[in-house]
């Protein structure tokens, strides 16, 4: 009972999709298309962000840090 | 109306420039009455009963999505293009034959773009045929497309008891009450279909001249003359009315009907912005104080083109102040209330009524019988000598056949309903429940978030959608 209850979400959300991005009125061959080229994009982002975010995160941390903070920072 | 020797509140000059408006009536002009004040008393604004309008605009997010869904659709309209360009598909439109195109070209593939890739998708929405009578349910041919909308065909069943949102049956005198048709199934038998003439030859018949008594005894003015379409009553008795070197101001969003007639009488054509009165004054002034265009004699004549209730906005005009800029310039008014006749007003009388004034102050008045009355055809009322004019000078007159009987008597019948010229109470209970009805429909689509156009009491509910996925 809960399973169908979950399913039927998970369609109507399918559905808001499809509407809110205008694909509900393309034809299959079409929607497949654009469902292909989203979920890359999608997919290249995460990506992107899963390996370049923490580094840039860091980077910035230690560029600020050592404006702020760390001036007896030395190099010997 | 203000009394010339009360009190002033205390502004001299106000007071000066005051005297010699207040012989033509009570006017606003920029929002602020410029009355005078009696011992803290104005002189009542215009409006007995507050007018309230919503255009609101959608939130962001839902701009930026119907934007992303256009551009969605305009994309694949390109690749779907490019594939019929290379003939990789079949190309469905309408197209000239190859010997013909050195010639000039009859259809521009690029006009079409928004038809042929994002409308055809779409377009099995609309236009679809009913069979039976538009009530409050009625029943629809059911029709499937095999290739995407191209074409159609019927299955033969019919989908019964489909919900109407959208018909003109405001008042629901559209019905198969074998009672209610009794006299008009009479005037079927007695006078068939067919009139076969126009107005001014054989065409005018005792029902048009009993309809035509009960149509200014319902309005309360002093003569009417009925037509056979509505549109026509527009687009044919505006060039009679207007010719050149007359001035004709309309407003932005205008009926096409208004605006055909318009362009085919001659006269010079100025916009003014939907329902906002000062840029009709503004145009008003310009007018009379520059004339002409180059000639600078003064305009034969000015006339204000509105309607009622605009059918695409649910907005109402604002009569009052209307009326009171034309009194103030000398212009004429001509006022369409092809919605509005029998659908607001205290007793269905149309958009006069509802705003409490009185149908002198409107020149012409004219409306349609599809809407309200269940029936089809369009008059235009006024004083008598309006009238008589336009029945020598009208084309529709000369040239359009006359309405035909039954049609005449269905419309006398709701008429004398909603007069309650028939022993009951059920016209005056049709047009309350309307007010009702409209009231409620637009309260509760407003709690559940839909964002709604127009007036709270005009029964056209435009309800907007934005983003072209929903819409089909």
């Amino acid at each position: 009972m809960d399973l169908k209850r979950v399913k039927d979400y998970i369609y109507w959300l399918y559905y808001q999709y499809l509407l809110i991005t205008c694909s509900y009125v393309l034809e299959p061959w079409e929607r497949s298309m654009f469902h292909t080229i989203t979920v890359t994009v999608l997919a290249m982002v995460v990506y992107t962000a899963y390996v370049f975010v923490p580094i840039h995160v860091r980077l910035a941390f230690e560029f600020f840090s050592q404006i702020f903070g760390g001036q007896t920072k030395s190099t010997v | 109306m203000a009394n010339p020797s009360a009190v002033c509140n205390g502004h001299l000059h106000h007071q000066k420039q005051n005297n010699n408006f207040l012989k033509s009536g009570i006017y606003k002009k920029n929002g602020i009455t410029k009355g005078v004040k009696k011992n803290g008393v104005s002189n009542g604004t215009l409006y007995k009963k507050t007018f309230i309008e919503h255009f609101e605009q959608a939130p962001m997010y839902v701009a930026v999505l119907t934007f992303l869904g256009f551009g969605v659709g305009t994309i694949f309209g390109y690749l779907r293009d490019f594939m019929r360009a290379w003939g990789l598909e079949k190309r469905n439109i309408a197209a000239e034959r190859e010997e013909q195109k050195d010639f000039v070209p009859l259809y521009q593939d690029f006009e079409n773009f928004y038809t042929r890739n994002l409308y055809m998708r779409i377009r099995d929405n609309w236009n679809r045929p009913i069979c039976s009578v538009p009530g409050p349910q009625f029943d629809l041919m059911e029709r499937v497309t095999d290739d995407y909308n191209w074409t159609f065909r019927f299955t033969g069943r019919t989908i019964k008891n489909v919900i109407n949102m959208g018909s003109y049956n405001y008042l629901g005198f559209a019905e198969t009450d074998v009672n209610a048709l009794k006299t008009v199934t009479i005037e079927l038998q007695k006078y068939g279909t067919g009139i076969c003439s126009t107005r001014q030859e054989m065409g005018t018949l005792d029902k048009h001249v009993e309809l035509e008594n009960l149509v200014a005894k319902f309005l309360g003015v002093e003569d009417a003359m009925v037509f056979g379409m509505g549109f026509a009553t527009n687009s044919m008795n505006i060039p009679a009315l207007v010719g050149k070197g007359c001035l004709i101001l309309s407003d932005e969003l205008n009926h096409t009907s208004l605006v055909l007639g318009a362009r085919l009488s001659g006269a010079t054509i100025r916009i003014f912005k939907h329902n906002n009165m000062q840029s009709l004054e503004k145009l008003l002034k310009d007018a009379i104080i520059y004339g002409q265009p180059r000639s600078h004699r003064a305009w034969r004549k000015i006339i204000i083109l509105v309607e009622g209730i605009y059918s695409m906005e649910g907005s109402i005009v604002r009569l009052p102040e209307l009326v009171s800029l034309k009194k103030k310039y000398k212009a004429y008014l001509y006022l369409d209330e092809a919605h509005s006749i029998g659908a607001v007003g205290a007793t269905g009388r149309g958009v006069v009524e509802y705003f409490g004034m009185s149908p002198d102050d409107v020149d012409v008045l004219m409306g349609t019988f599809t809407k309200s009355f269940g029936a089809a055809g369009g008059y235009i009322a006024g004083k008598k000598d309006l009238v008589d004019f336009l029945r020598t000078h009208s084309h529709s007159a000369v040239y359009a056949t006359s309405m035909c009987p039954p049609v005449a008597e269905q419309i006398i019948r709701a008429m004398k309903c909603l007069m309650g010229l028939d022993g009951t109470t059920q016209g005056l209970q049709r047009v309350r429940q309307l007010g009702k009805n409209t009231r409620y429909f637009r309260r509760r689509l407003h709690e559940m978030g839909f964002i709604i156009y127009g007036n709270d009491d005009s029964p056209v509910v435009p309800l907007l959608l934005y983003m072209p996925g929903k819409i089909g």
